[in-house]
């Protein structure tokens, strides 16, 4: 699975760093980024909450 | 202009200082969201006020016909200056909160850094510290009030620290930020408020700009856009916003947590014996009991959704409201402590999510850890009365707990 963020929809809610710190990080302006190139298995689930909680619907799935 | 009135109907002639819909403005939004899902009033002003998640947040994210310009759901304190206040020209309000792009790209990025995460987690130890010994001091009573003894003095405080302003005036600040936003019907009290609060901040820069510190007045003193220094009206207005924003809304927060947690001995019980679910917790109550309603300002005639806005009108964004849309939530009438998907909109949507979310989410947890670690068993103190704030700002003014 791959995942990216639309840092034209992130306005900094940070849900997803709260969510999965593992697969995101924000800088000091509140923007979002993945920082793995691969979701490992085991934190697919992770993401996929980390997608579902996004105020903004700014985390897309690239591959699955 | 008569706004005192009670109202008989909701969908042509709201009043979100009407003391129903203080009290339970829930079962309100529930019948219009049925009925009339972007009711109006023209009460103090031609209002519109959407109830709906898709409404709120797609207005929210049109920042070209609804302008954050004039973002008071009372009218007054932004259309007027304090009229006894020797100072710079305070005509851009509160920015980023009060301005649209430009001014507010560069002012919000300005203030971005200071609760940015790593930093509030640079604060974590001092709210801690600070809920510790507001604890010292009632848990051994039996009673308390949660609002006024609790809540109300965690975010003021920490607040202070961070513009680098005294903690011993909290009671000053809040009583000028509750003049602003809770008392705004009452100009003399929005007046006096706002004059407080800016006479105070002129004398805190001057300070300031003759022995600068580490703090956020400091900061924003010495930063230079495009070579120039921030115009002082800017800066005032900054600091102003950071103080206003930064207590009502968070320690209203606090509040509706407690007394959700007081009223619901199940839901207390199961996050003290699950301290993991704090985080979802956290999300779920500042969903249920959102505190903040923001307003937009209409910048032509349009037709949204059917509803005939006209340039000038008030939107008051609902985010309260949208946060409890059964389109958008499943049970939104239940806190479910452990709710996975929650997509709520408490801190807003758009450009203008709250700058200080990070800030308000860390200080609703400490808050709630450190009452439930010293205080695990309360309930609200039976036959006293409980008051909530409301309008732009809703929760728990006084907040009787009793407790083993």
């Amino acid at each position: 699975m791959r995942i990216r963020v639309d840092p034209d929809k992130c306005q900094g809610h940070a849900r997803c760093y709260g969510l999965a710190p593992e697969l995101f990080d924000v800088d000091d302006y509140g923007q979002s980024t993945v920082i793995v190139d691969e979701v490992p298995p085991e934190l697919e689930d992770k993401a996929r909450l980390a997608i579902a909680n996004c105020p903004e619907y700014a985390i897309e799935i690239i591959s699955e | 202009m008569t706004h005192t009135a009670p109202v008989t109907d909701w969908a042509s002639d709201f009043d979100v200082m009407d003391p129903r819909y203080l009290a339970d403005p829930f079962s309100i939004w529930d019948e219009l969201r049925q009925s009339c899902p972007i009711p109006h009033t023209d009460r103090r002003k031609s209002s519109w006020m959407p109830l709906r998640y898709e409404d709120v947040t797609a207005i929210a994210h049109d920042v070209e016909h609804f302008s954050s310009l004039k973002v008071a759901v009372i009218p007054g304190d932004e259309d007027e200056e304090p009229d006894n206040f020797d100072g710079p020209n305070l005509e851009y309000g509160l920015p980023p909160i009060s301005a649209d792009p430009p001014l507010h790209t560069w002012t919000r990025r300005l203030l971005l850094p200071w609760f940015s995460h790593m930093r509030v987690d640079s604060y974590i130890p001092l709210t801690r510290d600070l809920c510790q010994s507001l604890l010292d001091g009632f848990a051994g009573n039996g009673q308390a009030d949660a609002a006024a003894h609790y809540a109300q003095q965690i975010p003021v405080r920490v607040i202070a620290r961070i513009l680098g302003v005294s903690t011993d005036l909290a009671d000053t600040f809040t009583g000028w930020v509750r003049d602003v936003l809770e008392f705004a019907d009452d100009a003399e009290r929005r007046q006096r408020g706002a004059e407080g609060l800016f006479q105070y901040f002129l004398d805190q820069l001057e300070l300031r700009r003759q022995h600068p510190g580490d703090d956020l007045l400091s900061e924003l003193l010495r930063t230079e856009v495009e070579g120039e220094p921030v115009d002082d009206g800017i800066v005032l207005g900054m600091a102003g916003l950071v103080l206003i924003a930064g207590v009502d809304t968070t320690w209203s927060a606090i509040g509706s947590s407690l007394w959700h947690l007081a009223s619901h001995a199940d839901d207390r019980r199961r996050l003290v014996a699950e301290p993991d679910l704090m985080p979802t917790a956290v999300e779920e109550l500042l969903r249920a009991y959102s505190p903040v309603t923001m307003a937009r300002e209409v910048t032509e005639d349009i037709e949204y959704a059917g509803c005939p806005m006209k340039k000038g009108d008030k939107v008051l964004m609902n985010f309260p409201a949208a946060n409890r849309d059964p389109e958008a939530f499943e049970h939104p009438e239940a806190v479910q402590l452990d709710r996975a998907h929650n997509r709520h909109v408490a801190f807003g949507s758009g450009i203008h999510r709250c700058a200080g979310s990070n800030l308000a989410r860390m200080e609703l947890q400490v808050a709630l850890e450190e009452w439930l670690a010293r205080i695990p068993e309360f309930s609200l103190a039976e036959g006293q009365e409980i008051t909530w704030a409301g309008g732009q700002v809703r929760g728990p003014r006084v907040l009787p707990v009793v407790f083993p």
